[in-house]
């Protein structure tokens, strides 16, 4: 079991290159591991991930993870089971922000004001459950 | 005789980045490719979702196997790469950030949610490579 000092949570991101609720979901990501939640979270490359990346893998299994899709194919969640292990929490974007779909020509490179809102949206949403699982591990 | 079809059935090239999530590298390989499909080479490109691809999501599958492929991937571990080979795809091309930092030492690019001027200035170097490329591809060579 990990001590008080190795408790991490791992983020996924699928970073979905085709829609603009992938790059929220990047987005969101970084706002957790750089400004919300800096010192309880890492993230997880999901390419090397996915490639069969040990520690990623390992990381994973070992410590608690959120994912965090764009969309309701839910491919971080999916390879995160399928490697690793049950995520202790998954969020999907379109359910945050109540669209029900993908949207592929949104401004998916650089996000608008409304896409950045978005990301800041689940950004918390992610940093609560950070607390959550956190305070489930104690 | 066969006819050359409208835009939409003609061959696409598919450019496909890592979007490694740790450095600055993986989102240069993202806004580059963006820069080729929203820009550059607008109507003969179009990228997919690496994650979608490898969760075997058949409609990626016959796209990257019926269509010449170019990966973009940040770090000499070219997952990109190592993925579309995976599910049998037709890679035609295989560019890294890596390389364009090797050629543009000058850059240090940093920032890796929204990238910074060095990122930025990187991407489009690496983008006019991945233009350059698609070009050769869809002239057959």
């Amino acid at each position: 079991m990990a001590d008080a000092q190795e408790k991490k949570v791992g983020i996924i991101s699928c970073s979905g290159e085709e829609c603009v609720e992938g790059t929220i979901s990047r987005v969101a990501t970084r706002l957790v591991l750089g400004k919300l939640r800096p010192n309880e979270t890492v993230t997880i490359c999901l390419p090397l991930f996915l490639a069969g990346g040990k520690e990623e893998r390992e990381f994973a299994t070992d410590y608690p993870t959120i994912t965090v899709d764009g969309c309701d194919k839910m491919c971080a969640k999916i390879a995160t089971e399928r490697y690793s292990g049950k995520p202790a929490s998954s969020i999907v974007v379109t359910d945050v922000t109540g669209n029900w779909y993908c949207s592929r020509l949104g401004p998916r490179r650089k996000l608008d004001e409304e896409s950045q809102a978005a990301a800041r949206k689940v950004a918390e949403k992610v940093a609560h459950e950070v607390d959550e699982v956190l305070e489930r591990w104690m | 005789m066969k006819s050359k079809g409208s835009d939409s059935q003609r061959e696409k090239v598919i450019v496909i980045p890592c979007s490694g999530i740790g450095k600055a590298f993986g989102s240069i390989s993202r806004d580059a490719t963006y820069e080729i499909v929203d820009n550059l080479r607008k109507d003969v490109t179009q990228t997919l979702c690496l994650a979608l691809l490898v969760s075997g999501d058949e409609e990626s599958l016959q796209l990257v196997r019926n269509n010449k492929c170019i990966t973009v991937d940040g770090c000499p571990l070219q997952c990109a790469e190592k993925k579309v080979k995976l599910a049998g795809g037709n890679l035609a091309g295989s560019l890294r950030v890596v390389d364009a930092y090797k050629e543009n030492r000058h850059l240090k690019p940093r920032s890796v949610t929204f990238l910074d001027p060095d990122g930025q200035q990187m991407a489009l170097a690496l983008a006019e490579k991945i233009a350059k490329k698609v070009d050769d591809l869809l002239e057959g060579h």
